[in-house]
Formats: C-alpha cells, structure tokens, sequence
C-alpha cells in the first residue's frame, strides 16, 4: 500500500514537471540563428581567441549578428574569410596578413651571461619578478617556456640549450604566446618575412657585448651598407620593416657582426 | 603560569636565531666613501630629484622631493658631491633613480642638537614628520605623516607600538629597545600627540624580555601613559593585522586599514626615527641594520648612513665566513634574496643576512600531498594550497574570489609545506599577474 502510494506521487510529480519542461522549452526557445551555425561550420575550430571573442562560437554569433567584423579569424585566413562575407552577403575585404610568432632572442645560458641562478617556479613571469630573470640581458628569452603551454597548437619547442623557437607552419596567429611573455621577446610578424631580427635588446652595443654573444650591438652595418634590407636601428636596435622592399637582408644578415639578423623559416 | 596573548588564526614558529647578534650593542658604520641614495626608498611614487649631477651637498639637505601624497622626501645623508643620478636596482627588484654622492673627507657629518619642542601643535608635529621623510622602517616603508594623519571625524582608541620582531634574525629594534629607550619612548609620545588615542600599547614578543623590563622602567621613570604588553612569540605578529588581534583584540577586516578599526599602528625604528626627527630636526639619513646570518664572520648591529653598500656593512663586519647559500635583504621569512653587494641600505632595510642551505633549505618539490598544513598555518584564514593551484592554471579571477589579495606574503603557508611548494611565490605572481 505504501510502496504503491509513494509511486503515485513520484509518477504525479513526474508528469508534472515534464509539463512544465516542455511549456518551458516552447516558451523560452531561442531563435537559432542559421547563419551563425553555417559560420561556425566554417571557422576552424581553433577556439584561439585570436578574434577576440570568446572561442569560435562567439565569434560566429557575433559575425551573423553584425556585431562583428570580417576577417579577424586568423587561423582561417582568407579562404574563412571569404566564405563567411558569401554568408552573410557582404563584400570579402580579406583577412590581414597571416601573422606568426617569433621569439626575437637566441641568447641562451652558453652565450649570455647569467647574474645569478633562479630557483623557483617553472613560469616566465614569475621568474622575471626576481631582478627580472637571471640573464644579465633584460630584454631576452627566460627560457622557462610560459609561452609553449600556453600554445594552442603546440607550434613552439625549447632546444636543449633552452632556445625557444615558433614552427611558423604551426602557428596559427593566435597571439597567446605574446600575452604570457613578460618580456614581450614573442612577437609577430608577418608569415611572409623572410628573416627576423633575433634580438630584443635596448641596451647599448658596449653593454650588449659585455653580455651576449648574439645580440644587436647597434652596429648599423645592416642599415648602412644595406639600404635596401629593410632594416633600421631605433633605440640600438635593429628593426626589419616588412612594408620595405628587403632585396638586401639575405646579405645584410651575412654582415651583421653577431648573426642576430635570422632566417625566420626556422 | 599565565598564557600569554597573541593572535589567533595560523601562524609558525620558526627558530628565532636572535642570540646571534642580539647581545651586540649598536655600533656606526664609518663613513663610506660612496653612498648610493635611491629615490623611491618607500611605498608609493618615488621622489623626484632635486639636484644634479656636480652639485655640492650638505648633510640634511633635502635633494629629492615627494612627487604626490603617498611619497616621501630624501635626504642627504653627508656632506659631500653628487657624482652621478643613475639607475640602481635595489633588493627587492624595483629599478629606479639614485643619487651617487661622495662624502667630503674631512668633514662628511652633519649635527643635530636637541631643542624643544613641547610647545608645537599636533599640526606643526605632522608637518615635521612629512617634511623629515619619516617612513615605516619596519619593511612596509608606508610613509607615516600618511598613516599618522587621521581624518577629520575619526577618532583614534587605540596607539599600538610595534616591538614585537617577530622575523628571525632581525635584533635592530630589539637593541633600539634597549638602548635608546628613553628616545623611543618619547617618540611615541609626540605621536600621541598627533594622534589623540585613548590609550598607548607597546607589543613585544617575550623573547626580548630584557626590552620588555628596559621599557617598564622607563615608563615609570617618565611618567608616560603607555602599557607594555609581552606577547607569546608567534611569526607574523608584527604585522599590523596580527598584532592588533594580539593586543586589542581587534579584527581589521579585509581590505581595511587598521585606522578602520580606531587603531595607528608603528614600529619602534619608526618612533625612534619621529624622535630624531621632531627633537633634532634630523631627517632620516640613518637607521639600524642587522648584520647577521651563519656566513658572516661577525654578527652586528649597525647603525648605517642611507645609501652605504652592503659590501661595506658586511666589511665591517669583518666579512664573510664562508659562501652563503643566499644574500637576504630584510628577515629570512619576507626578505629579498639578492646576489649584488653593491645595493644600497634604504629606509626599510632591517637587516643583511647571509644565510647557509639549512634555513631557507631548497628540497626538492613535490606535488601537493593535501595535507592542509599551508591552510593552518596561514594567519590571513586563505588556502594557500587551492590559490596555488588557480594560479598554476592561470585562473587568477577566481583566485582573487577567493581573496588572493589579502595575502600578506608573510611566507608561513611555504614554511610549513612538506612538499616544499614555492607558495608565497606563487602568491606574489598571481597578485601581481591577477591585478591587471
Ligand atoms: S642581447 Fe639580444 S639575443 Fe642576447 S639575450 Fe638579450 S635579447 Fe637575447
Ligand atoms: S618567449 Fe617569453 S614566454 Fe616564451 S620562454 Fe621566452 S620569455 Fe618565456
Ligand atoms: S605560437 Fe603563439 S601565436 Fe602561434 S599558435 Fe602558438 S600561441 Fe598562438
Ligand atoms: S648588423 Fe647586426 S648587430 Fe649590427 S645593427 Fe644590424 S642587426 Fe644589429
Ligand atoms: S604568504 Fe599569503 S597565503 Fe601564505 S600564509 Fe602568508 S598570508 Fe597566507
């Protein structure tokens, strides 16, 4: 008798709750949109954040919302780009250059002089509270590769050495890395530069070759001798605009002194 | 016997390791031949500079000027010549400006006679402080003409005078204790005076019973209305929040200021310096400093000129035994380990200790075993262990939910973790990556 009377209000309550549930479901059903779902069908599925939206889902909302604009996804390139404008009927203004990450350091415990030994946690920031890094050069790679656990696609690798180095295939422009790096020695630059300054020291030449044996020493023989390798000293050091044409880098980074001037197809 | 009074939550226990130097009797530090004087010597905007390169200085002179009203001003601690302003780095990692004077060789000393000072208002009293560049000496370096000025409406209950040292090694303020007993005592009084509180409390943990003696004497030689309270030794007790629970049995809530609660709480370096300043109208140019730990040769107390080096200090103190392990500026517990003899002592440089591997000991980590012995022993009630892990995984918004930013960094939760986590390092991280 009680077995049975306990099932008739669970059987009761059942009922009338799935009532509810499925009034509820009627009542308060959001609209899908179809265009978001056929953007979101397009975008890679990186869920980078490189768009700024929060995962690929976001920004597929806000792409069919209007909210957003065309052509920050940078994993997708052009190709998602220009699927996403015929979706939406829009004209296909492009995606931006693909951009990569590079680390512009390649100083490491053998070429560059240490202050001191850091002992601690096993993150780029926290290291740099301490005398920012123990490396003399405070500008560089402190090797504790904050930067590679937070890569989305595994694009970055530590050598034995501790040079820590972006496979551009790989990368796929989300910029994570460069939030993470307390020295901000990650940086992009375009996918199509064929070399990079791998050094991102502002001390002056002197100093910089007191202490390392692959920094720019603001010689300007890359400037001076090769007007047309794209590259500028500002602040000792040297800078590749890849807007100018860079006829002369190959040579330019045959001459630079220190070989900090890299290919950067790695 | 009758327990003695201290604070509640958490705490530990560390060896105190006082008798190495605390039966020395404050000596002087000669005259360096180079004093390196930073700008930014306390909590706040640093003080822009007054003088170049190449000018003449006297002793006292003001040479940098407070920049905003959490700052405060620098003084010239000799007779001398600016060489250079350049940048420094100082113990705790700040990089900022400093002036490099070289002592005039026959006459680098400045003089201070006492004069009277009773009649002044408690107006006039707080003008002197600001304008002597009195800061906290015990560590914080929070400029005190801001924490003695107490807003209009506000009353104070309770003046609560820091003795308490609770940081192993450290006997600066226990000598100061002792031997300018009368000073320091008188320095509290003019900050009753600015003040207005109800009732005086000096706090000094019971391993300084000498102190605790030295003071109750005077007091009543003096006549002064002031309490001395011994405490049961427990670390972090000097910090303000410990210390107001030991004493007044007050909670500051989080995110309060002691001033929140009717209380002004300062050290006995700081009255000692009030003193100075207001009876002498001598800036703070000098303070006492520990020379200790088991590499160095001799253990002191030294009372230096702003701006010497370490390299000087240790020198004196006949230099090193051995290789330390590590440098530490300040206490072993909330210290700054750091690997450049040529730093400069500042305002709140308690102590130089050079320390071998057994009591800053680096075992190797393990991952957390759950114990919950960082938990117990954190004075601020956190979970040093979960804060840990949120910060670990870069989760910083829910490690501030879990009030990240009450952690005082007192270094109790790495102290009794038996997995050697680096905790209090990875409270510094996450309170500074959190906070942007
Ligand atoms: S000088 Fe340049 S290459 Fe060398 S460590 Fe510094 S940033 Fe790196
Ligand atoms: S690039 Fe930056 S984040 Fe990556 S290992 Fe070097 S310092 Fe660390
Ligand atoms: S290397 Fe940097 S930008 Fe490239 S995918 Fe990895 S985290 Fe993103
Ligand atoms: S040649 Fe090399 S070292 Fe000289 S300025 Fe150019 S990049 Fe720097
Ligand atoms: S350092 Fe912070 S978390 Fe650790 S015990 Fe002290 S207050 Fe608690």
């Amino acid at each position: 008798m009680n077995i049975l009377f306990a099932f008739l209000i669970i059987a009761v309550l059942g009922l009338a709750l799935g009532l509810g549930l499925a009034f509820a479901a009627k009542k308060f059903a959001v609209e899908k949109d179809e265009r978001a779902e056929q953007i979101l069908a397009i975008l890679p599925g990186a869920n980078c954040g490189a768009c700024g939206y929060p995962g690929c889902s976001g920004y597929a909302g806000a792409l069919s919302g209007g909210k957003a604009q065309n052509g920050l996804c940078s994993p997708g390139g052009a190709k998602t780009s220009a699927l996403v404008a015929k979706i939406l009927g829009i004209a296909d203004e492009g995606a931006g250059e693909r951009m990569v990450a590079f680390v512009h350091c390649r100083g490491n415990h053998e070429l560059t002089k240490r202050d001191f030994q850091y002992e601690g946690i096993e993150e780029c920031s926290a290291a740099h509270m301490l005398f920012q890094g123990e490396s003399s050069c405070k500008y560089g790679c402190l090797h504790l590769g904050s930067c590679m656990r937070v890569c989305p696609t595994n694009a970055i690798h530590r050598d034995e050495k501790g040079n820590v180095t972006v496979d551009p295939e790989a990368c796929i422009g989300c910029k994570k890395c460069t939030l993470v790096c307390p020295t901000k020695v990650i940086r992009m630059l375009p996918a199509r530069g064929s070399h990079a300054i791998a050094c991102n020291s502002r001390d002056p030449g002197p100093v910089v070759r007191k202490i390392c044996q692959v920094g720019c020493i603001a010689c300007k023989i890359c400037e001076k001798k090769f007007p047309d390798s794209g590259c500028t000293v500002i602040n000792f050091l040297s800078e590749i605009d890849y807007a100018k044409p860079m006829t002369q880098i190959a040579d330019a980074a045959a001459a630079c002194p220190t070989k900090c001037i890299v290919e950067a197809k790695q | 016997m009758e327990r003695l009074p201290t604070f509640s939550k958490g705490g530990v226990h560390p060896d105190d390791k006082k008798a190495l130097s605390n039966n020395q009797a404050i000596q002087r530090l000669p005259v360096p031949s180079e004093l390196v004087l930073p700008l930014s010597q306390h909590l706040g905007a640093p003080a822009s500079p007054l003088k170049q390169k190449g000018d003449m200085v006297v002793a006292g002179e003001k040479i940098g000027k407070a920049s905003s009203f959490i700052s405060a001003d620098v003084h010239c601690p000799v007779n001398g010549t600016i060489t250079d302003l350049r940048k420094v780095v100082l113990a705790n990692s700040v990089v900022t400006d400093a002036f490099v004077i070289t002592p005039d060789a026959s006459n680098p000393l400045g003089e201070w006679p006492e004069q009277p000072y009773d009649a002044l208002s408690p107006e006039e009293l707080l003008a002197i402080v600001k304008d002597m560049g009195v800061v906290g000496t015990g560590g914080a370096t929070f400029p005190t003409h801001v924490k003695l000025s107490v807003p209009k409406g506000r009353t104070v209950d309770a003046l609560v005078v820091n003795g308490v040292e609770c940081e192993p090694y450290l006997t600066a303020d226990h000598r100061l204790m002792l031997e300018e007993t009368e000073r320091v005592l008188r320095g509290i009084m003019i900050v009753a005076k600015i003040t207005g509180p109800k009732r005086i409390i000096i706090g000094v943990e019971n391993n300084k019973k000498d102190a605790i003696a030295m003071l109750r004497q005077e007091i009543a030689r003096l006549g002064f209305p002031i309490t001395v309270m011994a405490l049961r030794v427990k670390y972090p007790q000097g910090d303000e929040k410990q210390l107001l629970k030991a004493t007044i049995k007050r909670e500051i809530p989080s995110g309060k200021l002691p001033l929140d609660v009717g209380a002004v709480v300062l050290n006995v370096g700081t009255s000692f310096a009030i003193y100075e300043a207001v009876a002498m109208r001598k800036p703070l140019i000098d303070r006492v400093v520990t020379i200790s730990g088991e590499a160095m040769k001799e253990k002191k107390n030294l009372r230096v000129l702003l701006g010497s080096k370490v390299a000087d200090l240790i020198a004196f103190a006949g230099g090193l035994d051995h290789e330390p392990d590590k440098f530490i500026s300040g206490g072993p517990m909330m210290g700054f380990a750091f690997h450049d003899d040529q730093i400069p002592v500042i305002k709140g440089t308690s102590g130089i200790l050079a320390l071998d591997k057994e009591p800053s000991a680096k075992a190797p980590t393990t991952p957390c075993i759950s114990c919950g012995r960082c938990v117990a022993a954190c004075p601020m009630g956190l979970q040093p262990t979960k804060l840990y892990r949120l910060i670990e995984h870069r989760d910083y918004e829910r490690a501030m939910a879990m009030n990240l930013m009450d952690c005082k960094e007192c270094g109790c939760c790495s102290y009794s973790c038996p997995a050697h986590l680096p905790l209090v390092h990875g409270m510094k991280l996450g309170k500074r990556l959190g906070r942007k």
